[in-house]
């Protein structure tokens, strides 16, 4: 398939970036991954007359957690690279959950986090597993650097909250109070396919009492869902059956599935019940297959 | 014994040698259309409707002119200005090439361009504006044969519906007998969703007139070479000897590569009217939504069963969705291809079918996906009802057909619908499958584990299907035989070139024919080239489908070295001064029968052929075999799938796969696995991932492939594959088709599996691919699950 005539840049460092996406504005985009992106320019779903790849950009493809337990993600940090991390299976255990769940091994190669997050996209994973852990976005521009929270990144599908001359630099993932736990639960057909439905989990507990909550959910909205009220419904109480069926319950009332041809609203709704159960009650390896 | 062991040195019959043309293909060096550069090539893409079915208004192409660098747009118009905006079909039906008065799918080609490179083109085809009247959608049968339907092919007289044929075989009177004399008749609805054969490889052709000779060269992604080229000649009009259709190396084919395509047509017009060479290469979208499709068929079956589990009789009633043109490309002289097969391993008295094709606005021309047309749909009908008659019976699945299988000297047996099959042990398949998996274990843990709450199931699947078309009296394509060819030709020093009127898509020719020129002539495997798909040089033959090539131009490889050694055998006894009654053969050799160790090796007789020979014969030693086999070859599969459903979430996994293959003599047994295993991957794709399906508009889901789902090794299940063998009786060698079974029988088993897994709900049917969503409504709502189109969406 045969895109669009376009520009090419690759820039060395992040102010020539900006003043590349400056120039072309609005008609320009940042290429990270290509994973998301290149599909769309092959199928001139997207004809943008210059691409800014910031492949070249230095020290971006780090991700770590700071001496006082903040997680932070560079632009150029890879999906295959935390499905490998080393650190994230026991500071981070939704994230490490969803890792080797996001696409195929070789989108995984490729693709970042920070570029999911950037594109926006109702069946992302990345976008639940950051806002169930309430993390932000840090965008950088002429004027200088700001945060912004996940729950304002997205401001729709395939929309997000960056002004047009604005690189995302860094996923934020704030330290955790307790001890963090949680999980990721998907429906896939088959490897590499985009979620039918779903879940991501994080809790922190002390003394075995939720101090906080994050449920959120992937492939039954416009957009990532934010399952506030299901959240809720854990904290300041202990994991039991019932706080479980709460949760599970306010979660599947939060979806706004559709129906189509991966299955109808209901079975969608009932999928999200059973993943967040499933996910607290620990039954949440994480396996390959979600179910 | 010696000659067996010496027979796997040299690579004959029974060596699991590696695959030459793998050394190629490993290594990036394969040369598909694609890799082709001509000096002045230009290239061709094609605008495809976005609507199912519209009046076209206007075509405005003056915008795509402008653009620097497009050398031609092609609309409808142009075409029918040189009589070629329809194209005949191999069914008898027209399509069109370029659309003149309407679309009638998505993804219909409507105009072309061609130009200095792809990108231009494609720039080009965006500028080009068509205005469509959108008109009402039919994307089923019963919405094609709905009164007041709209009638998509108004382009034909006598055409005042959306019906396009009817067609019935057996004996109905007798089978309304049978079902008044039934103690129970079962029966079941179902439908065989649309699959795509969707070879890695999309469709695509260079053409290339030269003006100054005359000639067209046509390289192209096709399993037929000779077809095309006497298909061209005829709807083209050119001298035939004047057309050379050269099908490189194929990246699949799986019966997408049979049809005559519009980008076929479409680049051979623009290379003569451009004098340029002028390349098509098909995108994937443009493949899956456009080229020949697979099934898309709906049964309502009955079967009239006696008490003690004897099927006394059956009814197929079937409704074939063929899309806007009747353009199915298939061989039989039946409608509905082999569908009438089913049954063939069942002792059945009689039975009745009649199937009705309908037009609708899909895409068209109907393909064999691995299989003899239409054999895949009838063994699925075949093992679904087989399931669900035990079930009404209340009789375990495995030993009901082992009642009703046709017994091992019951053989030749004449089928109610009128094939002669001729060999198998059925029986004995079945045992050693259900040894193989345990049968009786697994249905006690079945048990056990239903108290815990959990869903296990065991499905059973066994056919045997008509591989090889054909035989003359039955099959042709276009009123030419079916036969197939074989042209051997041996060097001075005993090296030989093989060539065959069969095109390897992935099948191993160039591995399995040399074996069985080894077997015949004991010249060793790695000395024998063979060639295939290039019309200038190949003998004239039918192609690579319907597992035919080792049914019968394999069977044209072993006549003709049997030739070749019949005059090798004149040239020995010339050689060792007897006469030729005095002379044995054993691979490789004559000798002296009386005196064993005096003898010479058919490498001294090549070299003879070309430097002493005796008077009067004809130097060299080579030939050419046409071969018209006298039947179909009848394999048989046994394939047996055990799964666990979650009962939470519909999901089903597959815990084993055992099959059981009974394909005659196996020329190369690492192939044959290897062709089994890709079979049951492709069935296991159908059961649970993969379709093509049609909204309320007509437009196509799953046409890229984020929707068309084909398993990748993460999901394949693993396979435990065993053999009976039981040669056929009329093939050279005693070999039978394969290439094909385990798709064709495989579906039904894993299906057969998860409907047994859910048992308990009474549910008798869930339509394919049994996707979680549909397990699990089946599950909680206790009803058979449809997957007919339209999809369900919530705007309706
Ligand atoms: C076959 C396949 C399967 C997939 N399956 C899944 C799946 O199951 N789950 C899933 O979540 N994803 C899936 N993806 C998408 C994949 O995860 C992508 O990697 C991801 O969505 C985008 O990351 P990227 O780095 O590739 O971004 P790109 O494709 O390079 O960019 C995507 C968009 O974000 C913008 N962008 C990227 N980085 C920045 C930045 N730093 N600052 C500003 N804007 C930026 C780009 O301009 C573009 O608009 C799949 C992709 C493919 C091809």
């Amino acid at each position: 398939m045969y895109p669009s005539r376009f520009r090419y840049e690759s820039p060395r460092s992040i102010d020539e970036a900006i003043a590349l996406l400056q120039e072309g504005g609005g008609e320009a985009k940042v290429l990270a991954g290509g994973q998301s992106l290149v599909p769309l320019l092959k199928l001139r779903f997207a004809a943008p007359e210059l691409l800014v790849d910031i492949n070249d950009l230095p020290g971006l493809g780090y991700h770590t957690v700071d001496p006082d337990g903040t997680t932070r993600i560079g632009a150029l940090c890879r999906h295959a690279d935390l499905e490998r991390s080393t650190v994230l299976p026991t500071r981070q255990p939704t994230m490490a959950a969803a890792a080797p769940l996001v696409a195929d091994p070789m989108v995984r190669n490729r693709g970042t986090l920070v570029g999911s997050l950037c594109h926006a996209d109702p069946q992302g994973d990345w976008a639940s597993v950051v806002t169930a852990l309430g993390g932000h976005v840090v965008a950088q521009g002429a004027g200088g650097r700001r945060s912004i929270p996940m729950a304002q990144f997205v401001t729709g599908p395939f929309q997000n909250a960056l002004g047009y001359d604005e690189i995302a630099v860094e996923a934020v993932i704030p330290a955790p109070h307790g001890k963090p736990a949680g999980g990721y639960l998907k429906l896939e057909r088959r490897v590499g396919d985009f979620a039918t439905v779903a879940v991501a989990v994080a809790v922190e507990r002390s003394h075995s009492v939720v101090t906080r909550a994050g449920i959120a959910l992937t492939g039954v909205g416009g957009a990532t869902i934010n399952a506030v009220e299901a959240a809720q419904a854990l904290v300041g109480h202990p994991l039991t059956a019932r706080t479980i069926g709460d949760a599970a319950d306010l979660a599947a009332r939060a979806a706004q599935p559709r129906t189509d041809h991966r299955g109808s609203a209901e079975y969608k709704r009932q999928v999200v019940r059973t993943f967040v159960k499933r996910i607290l009650t620990g039954v949440n390896e994480p396996t390959r297959k979600a179910a | 014994m010696t000659q067996a062991r010496d027979e796997i040195k040299i690579g004959g019959l029974g060596a699991s040698r590696k695959r030459v043309e793998d050394n190629r293909f490993v290594r990036g060096k394969g040369r598909y259309v694609d890799d082709i550069v001509l000096p002045g090539m230009l290239h061709m893409e094609i605008l495809r409707s976005p609507l199912a079915h519209a009046r076209i208004t206007s075509i405005d192409v003056s915008k795509a002119w402008q653009i620097p660098g497009v050398r031609l747009v092609l609309t409808g118009d142009m075409m029918a200005a040189r009589n070629l905006a329809w194209m005949p079909t191999l069914s008898y039906d027209t399509q069109a090439v370029l659309a003149t008065d309407k679309v009638r799918f998505q993804g219909q080609e409507v105009a072309c361009v061609v130009a200095d490179d792809p990108y231009i083109a494609k720039d080009a085809c965006e500028a080009i504006v068509v205005e469509y009247e959108p008109l009402p959608v039919i994307v089923n049968p019963a919405q094609a044969v709905a009164e007041g339907a709209p009638v998509i092919r108004d382009d034909k007289e006598n055409q005042p519906d959306n019906v396009v044929f009817t067609w019935e075989v057996g004996d109905k009177a007798g089978t309304d007998r049978a079902f008044a004399q039934a103690d129970v008749v079962s029966t079941l609805d179902l439908h065989y969703p649309r699959s795509h054969p969707s070879p890695l490889e999309c469709c695509g052709s260079i053409a290339d007139f030269d003006r100054s000779t005359s000639k067209l060269t046509v390289y192209m992604t096709t399993q037929a070479p000779h077809i095309i080229r006497a298909a061209v000649a005829l709807v083209a009009e050119l001298p035939e000897h004047m057309i050379r259709i050269v099908s490189p190396d194929l990246g699949g084919g799986f019966g997408n590569k049979v049809p005559v395509y519009p980008g076929y047509v479409a680049s051979i017009l623009a290379s003569i009217l451009l004098e340029r060479p002028v390349k098509w290469i098909e995108d994937k979208t443009g493949n899956l939504i456009s080229t020949g499709f697979g099934r898309d068929i709906y049964l309502r079956g009955e079967m009239a069963l006696r008490n003690d589990g004897k099927i006394l009789g059956v009814r197929m009633y079937t409704d074939s969705d063929h899309g806007a043109f009747f353009s199915d490309a298939q061989p039989s002289k039946f409608k509905i291809g082999l569908l009438h097969s089913a049954f063939s391993c069942y002792d059945i008295p009689v039975a009745h079918l009649v199937n009705r094709g309908v037009y609708t606005n899909k895409a068209p021309g109907g393909v064999a996906y691995r299989c003899s047309f239409r054999v895949t749909e009838a063994m699925y009908f075949q093992e679904r009802m087989v399931q669900a008659a035990a079930d009404d019976l209340g009789m375990d699945q495995a030993e009901f057909r082992r009642r009703n299988f046709v017994r091992d000297d019951d053989f030749p047996h004449r089928t109610p619908w009128g094939f002669l099959t001729d060999s198998g042990q059925y029986g004995k398949c079945l045992d050693v499958g259900l040894e193989a998996i345990g049968y009786q274990d697994f249905l006690t843990e079945k048990e056990e584990a239903r108290k815990q709450g959990r869903l296990l199931g065991i499905g059973i699947s066994t056919m045997t299907e008509p591989l090889g078309a054909g035989n003359s009296r039955e099959y042709d394509i276009l009123g030419i035989k079916m036969f197939d060819s074989a042209e051997l030709r041996v060097h001075i020093t005993g090296k030989a070139i093989l060539r065959t009127g069969a095109k390897s898509q992935g099948q191993g020719h160039e591995t399995t024919w040399a074996q069985i020129v080894a077997h015949e002539l004991g010249i060793p495997a790695e000395d024998i080239t063979v060639e295939e798909g290039d019309t200038d040089t190949a003998p004239f033959g039918m192609g690579t489908y319907a597992s035919r090539s080792t049914p019968v131009a394999g069977a044209a490889v072993s006549m003709v070295a049997r030739k070749v050694r019949a005059k090798a055998r004149k040239l020995a006894a010339h050689l060792l001064e007897v006469s030729e009654e005095d002379i044995e053969w054993e691979l490789g050799r004559f000798y002296v029968r009386s005196a064993p160790d005096h003898g010479v090796t058919i490498q001294e007789c090549a070299i003879a052929a070309y430097s002493n020979m005796p008077d009067g014969m004809e130097p060299g030693l080579e030939n050419v075999a046409y071969y018209d086999p006298p039947n179909l070859t009848w394999p048989f599969g046994c394939y047996i799938a055990t799964v666990e459903v979650d009962p939470q979430t519909g999901v089903w996994d597959v815990l084993r796969v055992v099959a059981v293959d009974d394909c005659g003599v196996r020329i190369n047994p690492m192939i044959v696995e290897g062709q089994i295993m890709g079979g049951l991957t492709e069935a296991y794709a159908m059961a649970n991932m993969q379709f093509i399906t049609f909204d309320a508009q007509g437009n196509c889901v799953g046409s890229n492939y984020m929707d068309y789902l084909l398993p990748t090794a993460w999901e394949t299940p693993g396979y435990e594959l065993h053999e009976v063998v039981t040669p056929s009786p009329h093939h050279p060698i005693g070999a039978k088709g394969v290439g094909e079974c385990a798709t064709v029988g495989g579906p039904a088993a894993f299906v057969n599996a998860v409907m047994d897994a859910i048992r308990d709900t009474g549910v008798r049917n869930i339509d394919m691919p049994l996707l979680p969503d549909r397990v699990y409504e089946a599950l909680t709502k206790r009803h058979d699950v449809s997957g007919a189109p339209p999809v369900r969406t919530d705007d309706e």
